[in-house]
């Protein structure tokens, strides 16, 4: 159980770049786990590589003991692309509505399902637009919604809060932590320090390397530093050290 | 079914589209209806001057399809140069002299046939022939002929643009990858995309024949419905080669690129030239989907054709298309390994 995502040996070469250049990691279930880095650290490639959108160039992915890519698991997946990965001509309720039934939710349920994810995203009243009226934060609300309308049993969210204002990005963690608490695990990237502080657990990422994991309490410890921006800069002095 | 889903999203998208679909249906129709009046106008008539011509001469000419105008040498030769006449006949020393102003083979073959029709009657003695037509007849026009050509190649251009390019703004804007992070299949992708698109083609497939047929009064032998299932089937290779296409372009202006590479040759080698002769050009047709698409039509609307008559070009066809949609779904592979 204390491996619900296993990640073996990731590396993951570019051309000649080698984005990941070795990546152990495994995520308990139910955490509401985070990986930290800045851009380019390779954060996306990480993530779409446990989704199996990206074949590594070496290493295995696997979730609750299968082997990814694997469609079983797909259907208990929740995925938030960095890119909103939404049809701008329709309207918020036929996007919701076209990918709830790609997941096979039945049409008694999907009227439910639809109105359940718009509400945590505060997109109910704006439902009958089409996405070109969306802003930009709207429509980052929309594909967290889309992330969420299965109700998956494991959520990867890539930098899901960029360009939501401070009020609803507060109420949406406020409703990842209580998705996470029905049982769900959770994976976030961010390059937010306060978003990380509120991570069960943290992977730090920099240039392709993990370069440290732990809760963010340990990782303050551990670099003897107070805030995790500077946990962030000690650990990568010293790159590749394993904490806790 | 999942494939269902696609198909529901893909209206929805293009009815919200109003413009592509003008594009799909109306574009068709202004282009034919431009070609119609063009290919279709009357033969064209000369302006010829005459200096000194024999008045026997002038009256057998001042018959023909074509306007006259004496002029002096001087004044002739100015017109000339002035390209206000085609050419310029003179007596000189008993001699007919003809000066051609030459720069338009039209024009110019247009003063052969005035002179050829002009010395056939001063002379009836030539050959009295009378010619009759297995297929078609003198009212099959250039734009009869070579509007079963133009019916698909406007269908299979129509269609690899919006088709291609549809799909490619799934990629680039991140829509495809997201539905690969769902436990959908990639064929189910593949055949909900072309399936979609498949409902318009068909609509738009009706209407352009329909229009050529019974509105501008194309030369037709054969039956519509038969007219109907080859336009489709073109469209059909036509949509799958623009997708798949789409995997090897980043953006809608590469897309666009592909256009002058994999579609406007076709047209060449489809049958408005006459390739036949040198068989390694005829050759460069034979592996392009508008060949055949164009000979099955050809054969339908001028020499009156069944389908059954043309099996050979719709299995051609029906192989491109399957080659093309296995390619599409391997080129998905890129994106997801299942």
């Amino acid at each position: 159980m204390n491996d619900f995502v296993k990640l073996e040996g990731i590396q993951q070469q570019f051309d000649k770049e080698q984005v990941l250049k070795k990546v152990d990691l495994t995520i308990p279930k139910g955490q509401l786990f985070g990986l930290l880095g800045p851009s380019g650290s390779g954060k996306t490639t990480l993530v779409k590589i446990m989704i199996g959108l990206l074949n590594p160039t070496k290493g295995t992915v696997s979730i609750a003991n299968q082997k990814m890519p694997s469609l079983k698991q797909l259907q208990e997946i929740g995925y938030m692309a960095q890119n909103d990965a939404l049809y701008s001509e329709l309207t918020g309720k036929q996007n919701l509505e076209f990918f709830a039934s790609i997941y096979g939710i039945f049409k008694k349920e999907r009227a439910e399902r639809v109105d359940e994810a718009a509400k945590i995203v505060n997109l109910t009243d704006h439902l009958h637009k089409t996405l070109e009226h969306y802003s930009g934060g709207m429509k980052r609300r929309m594909s967290l919604a889309v992330a969420l309308l299965h109700r998956p049993s494991l959520l990867i969210l890539d930098e899901p809060t960029v360009g939501i204002d401070p009020v609803l990005r507060a109420s949406i963690w406020k409703d990842l932590k209580a998705i996470q608490e029905t049982g769900t695990t959770i994976i976030i990237t961010t390059h937010v320090m306060d978003e990380a502080e509120k991570c069960d657990e943290l992977a730090l990422l920099r240039d392709g390397y993990m370069i440290a994991k732990g809760s963010p309490d340990e990782l303050k410890e551990k670099s003897k530093t107070e805030t995790l921006e500077d946990a962030f800069l000690y650990f990568g002095k010293s790159q590749q050290v394993e904490v806790g | 079914m999942r494939v269902n889903v696609i198909i529901k999203r893909i209206i929805q998208q293009l009815l919200g589209d109003k413009r592509s679909i003008a594009l799909m249906f109306v574009a068709p129709i202004f282009v034919m209806t431009l070609l119609w009046l063009v290919l279709g106008m009357e033969d064209y008539e000369p302006a010829i001057a005459l200096t000194d011509v024999p008045e026997q001469f002038q009256e057998v000419l001042e018959e023909q399809d074509a306007s006259f105008s004496e002029m002096t040498l001087t004044e002739a030769e100015e017109a000339l140069k002035k390209q206000e006449v085609d050419a310029h006949f003179r007596l000189e020393n008993e001699l007919m002299n003809i000066t051609m102003e030459g720069s338009d083979p039209t024009a110019t073959s247009a003063v052969q046939r005035v002179l050829n029709e002009a010395s056939k009657q001063l002379n009836p003695s030539n050959l009295n022939v009378e010619i009759d037509f297995l297929h078609g007849s003198t009212d099959v026009k250039l734009f009869d002929n070579i509007g079963p050509v133009l019916i698909g190649f406007f269908v299979f251009f129509f269609t690899f643009i919006i088709g291609g390019v549809s799909f490619l703004r799934e990629r680039t804007q991140g829509t495809l990858e997201r539905l690969l992070a769902t436990p959908l299949r990639r064929w189910e992708i593949v055949t909900g995309y072309l399936s979609g698109f498949g409902i318009f083609i068909i609509i738009q497939s009706i209407i352009m024949a329909a229009f050529s047929i019974y509105v501008l009064d194309i030369y037709m032998a054969g039956s519509f419905f038969a007219v109907i299932i080859i336009s489709i089937l073109l469209a059909i290779t036509a949509l799958s080669l623009g997708t798949l296409l789409s995997a090897y372009a980043k953006n809608e202006f590469q897309m666009i690129q592909f256009i002058p590479i994999a579609i406007i040759p076709q047209v060449f080698f489809a049958g408005i030239f006459h390739t036949e002769s040198i068989a390694w050009i005829d050759a460069i047709g034979k592996i392009m989907p508008l060949y055949y698409g164009a000979d099955a039509l050809r054969e339908i609307m001028i020499r009156g054709q069944q389908l059954t008559d043309v099996w050979g070009d719709i299995g051609i066809l029906i192989g491109f298309s399957v080659v093309f949609i296995f390619l599409n779904i391997v080129a998905l592979k890129r994106h997801r390994k299942l």
